[in-house]
């Protein structure tokens, strides 16, 4: 495959896997004769049929409670939330079915679904499409929870959430759809459970994912030019957090900048504030730092919006201050 | 004065049952009543715990319903009040007493209690504690029943869902939807809403505009029929022909089975809002009573069979009971196990 842009990167994925398995599906609504919200299943149902891209009513806890029972009889569904936010109307299917139901069950079921679809904050979208549904769902067991940032690891890990057997939420950004990318011409799948270590480096370890990956990025030009060596890890897996890789770069670099596009309070960060200071308090010669957005409805205006989330200038002080800081 | 629907007339007659149908429905019926009947003397005792919501008065309908389905082959889906469907269905007494005192031989090995049955061999999808969530799953069981037809071209899968819930749970967005998708795309399911009058101390017709409730099918271009769920034999014809209609490609149908719960809405509620006269009402048209006159007088049945039956299925209950206390509990150390797929 030459030059991909990640939308395609990810249809590319669901046809791979639709071609394979006649028990993978999708469903959701406008993924058909539309071709999803942001042309994720384009042309899909042409080559697949109506019933392997099941055009659905607007009726979000009913559409995955249909998922589920279909995972639970032997289909591998797709759901797509048109933007994640509307899943919100079927976070009871999400959390008490598709997350806890196989245990519930005493192992009697197994829920092999994906659960994708834009998430994020876009340009002006307003506070309702501008959600990051991952912080709220990571306290439900039984999912496993993913973020894609590039067409390449967009691609590999769908493909890999689609073959598990377990519920798998899937998070792409409103704003990272036309990335492009060389992608192999090879099949690939990526490990779900598997962080990316995006630059090496030795000053500090600035751990991020979707959207905030790419600011880092912008960040980083300021920061070599000023001599800092960071190291950036994208996640990939919100849940759960790949702490081999991320300890293994702590044990390196004993400082820790966390950056999100999720709220503050209770966010991903949070998480993985915590777990460090579980496992890896002794590591540290300075307190971690989190930027975070803040915790508010996103405003629709576009400077109180980016006032909002992380912008690349805070990324720039904070690898400062914190390398600054000598123990 | 009691205020009751007027219960449509069914014609025994045009039953005809054999003697061995009449005793197995008979048979089905008595394990319901009986095993209920015995975990309320449990909970008391200490044995099960949470919250436990009996079936007694409703047995026609799990019975009339279900032994009119392939059981282990038809898909069933429950609510929190889903002993009895599991019963039924044929999950062993034992392994349902078992997950309600909580042991690892339970049907669920202990983690889903009273609320929480299932059983992937008997095809049954579960009890669903939240009101109205099991619909959708349901209408997927019955989707994909369609998809292994239509898309990957497999005859045998003819199989029918059988999706239970109660009048109260008819108010909720998740029965409307499910209802306009399974017919839009005429997916084989018996949604049988069991109509009981009450969603625990909300009056039916105090929570709805259109208490008929088997009128809603008709906006969906569904059929929707009401059945004396005292009757099992009335259940068992209506359900016969909605299984049919749904094996036929049919599409689905709704029924509304008219009937009463005996105790209240759990074992942990007063039920203090039903009248007395209300309750004399219905316990009057007490469906294994109901059935048992028949049986005797069609001449299905003599009353010794009838009570032979009964001390067979005590026996099964007792040694329900008695497989629970000697159970083990779940290990401590299996305490992660089953929240993935791989464990
Ligand atoms: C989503 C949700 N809301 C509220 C409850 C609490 N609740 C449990 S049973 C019940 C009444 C249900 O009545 P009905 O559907 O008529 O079924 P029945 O109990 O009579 O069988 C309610 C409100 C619940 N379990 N789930
Ligand atoms: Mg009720």
């Amino acid at each position: 495959m030459a030059e991909t842009l990640l939308f395609n990167a990810l249809r590319a994925a669901i046809d791979e896997e639709m071609a394979k398995d006649p028990t993978v599906l999708v469903m959701g609504e406008d993924v058909g004769h539309y071709g999803g919200s942001y042309k994720v299943t384009k042309d899909l149902y042409q080559k697949y049929g109506e019933l392997r891209l099941l055009d659905t009513p607007i009726a979000e806890n009913s559409f995955t409670g249909m998922a589920v029972g279909a995972a639970m009889t032997g289909l591998r569904p797709i759901i797509e939330g048109m933007n994640m936010g509307f899943l919100l109307l079927a976070f009871n299917q999400i959390a008490n079915n598709a997350g806890m139901l196989r245990y519930t069950s005493g192992g009697n079921f197994k829920i092999p679904m994906v659960i994708r679809g834009p998430g994020g904050v876009g340009r002006q979208l307003g506070a309702e499409h501008s959600q990051r549904l991952e912080a709220y769902f990571q306290a439900v067991p039984g999912l496993k929870i993913v973020a894609c940032s590039t067409p390449y690891n967009a691609k590999g890990l769908l493909k890999s959430a689609i073959r598990d057997d377990n519920p798998v939420l899937f998070f792409e950004h409103v704003l990272l759809y036309n990335l492009k990318e060389n992608l192999p011409d090879d099949e690939y799948y990526l490990p779900l459970d598997k962080a990316e270590v995006v630059r090496e480096g030795s000053d500090v370890t600035i751990l991020t994912y979707s959207r905030m990956r790419h600011h880092v990025i912008q960040a980083l030009k300021t920061l070599e030019k000023e001599g800092y060596d960071p190291e950036v890890i994208d996640l990939l897996s919100l849940k759960p957090l790949d702490f081999e890789t991320i300890g293994a770069s702590i044990r390196k670099t004993h400082r820790v900048i966390v950056v999100e596009e999720c709220m503050r309070t209770g966010g991903i960060g949070a998480e993985i504030v915590a777990s460090i200071s579980d496992r890896l308090f002794d590591e540290l010669d300075a307190p971690v730092i989190r930027l975070s957005s803040q915790d508010i409805p996103t405003p629709y205006n576009g400077t109180l919006e980016s006032l909002t989330i992380v912008q690349p200038a805070q990324i720039v002080e904070a690898v400062q201050k914190i390398v600054a800081l000598k123990v | 004065m009691v205020q009751e629907r007027t219960v449509p007339v069914f014609h025994a007659a045009d039953a005809s049952i054999t003697k061995e149908e009449g005793a197995l429905l008979y048979e089905d019926m008595v394990l319901g009543r009986f095993f209920e009947d015995k975990c309320a003397e449990m909970y008391y005792r200490g044995k099960m715990f949470g919250f436990v919501h009996l079936y007694n008065g409703q047995e026609a309908v799990s019975t009339g319903v279900l032994k009119a389905m392939r059981p282990g082959e038809d898909y069933v889906c429950s609510t929190y009040r889903d002993h009895v469907h599991a019963l039924s269905v044929g999950v062993p007494a034992r392994h349902v007493m078992a997950e309600l005192f909580g042991k690892q031989t339970g049907c669920s090995k202990g983690r889903g209690g009273s609320m929480h049955l299932f059983s992937a061999e008997r095809r049954l999808l579960g009890g669903y504690a939240f009101i109205g969530e099991g619909i959708p799953v349901a209408t997927g069981a019955a989707f994909q029943s369609k998809y292994r037809r239509e898309v990957m071209g497999d005859e045998q899968a003819d199989q029918v869902t059988a999706a239970f819930f109660g009048d109260g749970t008819t108010n909720n967005g998740q029965f409307f939807e499910c209802l306009n998708m399974a017919a839009l795309w005429k997916l084989p399911i018996l949604f049988v809403v069991e109509n009981n009058k009450w969603a625990i101390g909300m009056a039916h017709e105090r929570s709805t505009a259109q208490p008929e409730i088997y009128r809603k099918a008709s906006v969906f271009g569904m059929a929707g029929v009401e059945v004396d769920g005292m009757d099992v034999l009335a259940v068992r014809t209506v359900a016969q022909e909605a299984i049919a209609r749904a094996r036929a490609g049919e599409g689905p149908t709704l029924i509304e089975c008219l009937t009463y719960r005996f105790r209240g809405h759990s074992l942990a509620d007063p039920d203090e809002l039903r009248s007395k006269a209300e309750k004399e009402l219905w316990f009057a048209r007490d469906p294994i009573k109901k059935f048992s006159a028949y049986l005797i007088e069609q001449n299905l049945a003599m009353p010794e069979d009838l009570n032979a039956i009964d001390q067979k299925i005590q026996a099964i209950v007792d040694d329900a009971v008695q497989f629970a206390l000697d159970s083990p509990e779940p290990s401590s150390n299996e305490l992660y196990r089953y929240v993935f797929a791989e464990d």
